[in-house]
């Protein structure tokens, strides 16, 4: 079964952050990837760029609209994501508490729909 | 370069077949093309679990962090050379999926491999 | 009530719980499980009193309820397999580590009590699944409409099913984290029943603090080697030992100086006593609810309130506090401490405490209690009024405006 883990971001975090802060918290996440590709449970992860940067795109109706920025604003904002593959969420939890620890943010996890192939 | 590709859904929409049939089309040709690189549909929000593990005690909240009307239910990962790439596939995709989608870039220098 | 109602009743305490838990373990599915089982229940009242009880009422109850599950599984086959398949709860059949308790009733309450779930979703989840506890039962006991009570318990199912929360007994390693989880739910129960809350609420609900009691019995049960678990039904029997005295006829809160401790019950402070001591003789290093049962078992000891052992209830506070260092525990121990070396010495331990409790009835309470003892009465006035504003039990506000009143 597949996890979304969302890292949450707030503008104070992104602020709080020196160099060499970012530097350890960086490293201390490519061990954690490290790990969790030895482990099996490595699907995917990948740190955003800012939500200013993102754009929304409604074509539903035939005429296709674009529209600058996120689809939500928000104070708290998606940072980051991994993609882990766990048996259940006792494992995923256990996981993401890891994650929120080496990247110094609050994670959410969230399940993917039950792969049906 | 990546970009993260969210569906958005306000939890009304109804499916007919064809989405789906639709969806499966799309990928593959994602696929033949060499563009994808993950994609899967999301449980819906109150599936969700926040955890905060940066004091001392790990803290669970049940539910997502952001309670909105409108919330992502997939997402996929794509590898494009750039936006305006990434702007005609996620054109494509919203009418396949038939909902609003959000694109945004990766930053692309957490773990590289 | 006649012996067929009361085989009923005695049936619903000892059998739900292990219908609800082996239904769900053999078809993965709470819903189906807990309908399955409500239905057993609905047979059992409509043909136990014509047929007679049977000899054993569990077997003939899961049994009924098994037959049930298939029926409805029948009925509802027309939905496709893949569908069956995504709904499916995750039953984690592995070989447990050696040592690991097996019974599917403990399954149930870990899973209940997964701290993935909302405190008040895992209240409400645990009375239901494993208590037997009517969603109308439950919404009354915690004031709520009986619509977002059922909204509550089917949020919770839906995210066992969807975020996969496993249905076994946590791993040796995940065990103590998770065990503990378990009796703070068991525990909030027992205090929503014997301290409610909300204006014009009944000031005790015995039937939580039963229901409290008698769900930790089955964990005590099913995990006898833990302490915790004999702890905190030790703590809540010699807790509800004292209700009969804790509310006057004009339903005010009656403190422990005042009870009339001749109607204690003395057959609850007997086995609370007992699971004291029997934790006591392990020599093994007690937790917090230990401590609390052996404060509890001190005060339920003394013949009356001068007589109580106040060094040992400050020592076991001592105690409490390095495992706990809350200011609700120094609170604590600040009123033991006052009838030990005065309420001069307490004061000035409260002073201390005035930040983090500057919004909690109990601080100003206290306060105002010594206070008042000291001579200070303006000052004990001011804090009495602070408490009444503050506390949301309607037992405590008339005790407390009284005291108020007769400060003069």
């Amino acid at each position: 079964m597949q996890y979304l883990i969302s890292v949450i971001d707030d503008e104070q975090t992104i602020v709080a952050g020196n160099d060499s802060a970012v530097q350890a918290e960086m490293s201390a996440v490519d061990a954690f990837n490290d790990r969790l590709k030895a482990q099996g449970h490595w699907v995917f992860a990948e740190g955003l760029a800012a939500p200013n940067t993102a754009t929304v795109i409604d074509n539903r109706g035939g005429a296709s609209v674009i529209t600058d920025g996120p689809f939500l604003e928000s104070k708290e904002f998606l940072g980051g994501l991994w993609i882990i593959e766990a048996p259940d969420l006792d494992m995923a939890i256990k996981l993401a508490a890891e994650g929120s620890r080496v990247c110094n943010r609050k994670v959410e996890v969230r399940p993917f729909h039950v792969s049906e192939k | 370069m990546q970009y993260l590709i969210s569906v958005i859904s306000d939890g009304t929409e109804v499916d007919s077949p064809e989405v789906g049939v639709a969806i499966d089309a799309f990928n593959d040709r994602l696929m033949a093309e060499g563009y994808w690189v993950f994609a899967n549909g999301l449980a819906a929000p109150v599936a969700a679990t926040v955890i905060d593990n940066r004091g001392e005690e790990v803290i669970f909240t049940d539910g997502p962090f952001l309670e909105s009307k409108e919330h992502v239910a997939g997402i996929w990962i794509w590898e494009v050379p750039d936006l305006d790439v990434a702007l005609k596939l996620a054109t494509e995709a919203s009418k396949a999926c038939d909902r609003k989608i959000e694109v945004r870039p990766c930053h692309n220098h957490v773990s590289e491999e | 009530m006649t012996d067929v109602q009361e085989a009923i009743t005695r049936a619903h305490h000892d059998e739900w719980a292990r219908v609800v838990a082996s239904l769900t373990r053999r078809f993965g599915d709470l819903d189906i499980a807990e309908e399955a089982a409500a239905e057993a229940f609905a047979t059992a009242v409509e043909r136990w009193p014509v047929d007679g009880v049977p000899p054993n009422p569990g077997a003939w109850l899961t049994t009924t309820a098994n037959r049930k599950a298939i029926d409805r599984l029948r009925r509802e086959n027309r939905r496709d397999d893949k569908h069956k398949e995504a709904g499916m709860l995750h039953i984690d059949d592995h070989p447990e580590p050696a040592g690991a308790i097996e019974d599917d009733r403990l399954r149930l309450i870990f899973t209940c009590c997964h701290p993935a779930l909302a405190m008040e979703s895992r209240v409400a989840l645990t009375l239901r699944m494993v208590g037997g506890l009517t969603v109308p039962e439950i919404a009354r006991a915690f004031l709520v409409q009986e619509s977002a009570m059922g909204r509550r318990i089917t949020r919770a199912k839906t995210k066992i099913k969807a975020a996969r929360i496993p249905y076994r007994v946590p791993s040796t390693e995940d065990l103590p984290a998770r065990v503990s989880g378990v009796l703070a739910v068991l525990y909030l129960i027992f205090n929503e029943g014997y301290l409610a809350t909300g204006p014009g609420s009944d000031p005790i609900r015995p039937g939580l603090t039963a229901e409290a009691i008698r769900l930790t019995r089955l964990i005590r049960t099913l995990m006898p080697e833990n302490g915790e678990a004999t702890g905190l039904l030790a703590l809540m029997l010699l807790t509800e030992a004292r209700r009969p005295a804790r509310i006057s006829a004009n339903g005010e809160l009656i403190t422990l100086e005042e009870q009339n401790r001749d109607i204690w019950d003395a057959a609850l402070i007997a086995e609370g006593h007992q699971l004291v001591r029997e934790r006591l003789a392990t020599g093994v290093a007690p937790g917090r609810y230990q401590i609390l049962a052996a404060i509890n078992a001190v005060h339920t000891s003394a013949r009356n309130f001068r007589d109580t052992d106040w060094w040992q209830v400050v020592a076991l506070y001592d105690q409490l506090i390095h495992l706990d260092p809350s200011p609700i525990v120094a609170l604590n121990r600040a009123i033991a401490v006052a009838e030990l070396d005065g309420p001069q010495v307490a004061l000035s331990i409260m002073d201390r405490l005035e930040g983090a409790l500057v919004d909690y009835h109990a601080f100003h309470a206290t306060r105002a209690d010594l206070l008042r003892r000291l001579d200070h009465t303006d000052e004990s006035r001011a804090a009495y009024d602070r408490a009444i504003e503050l506390a949301g039990n309607t037992a405590e506000t008339a005790y407390l405006t009284r005291r108020r009143d007769e400060l003069g």
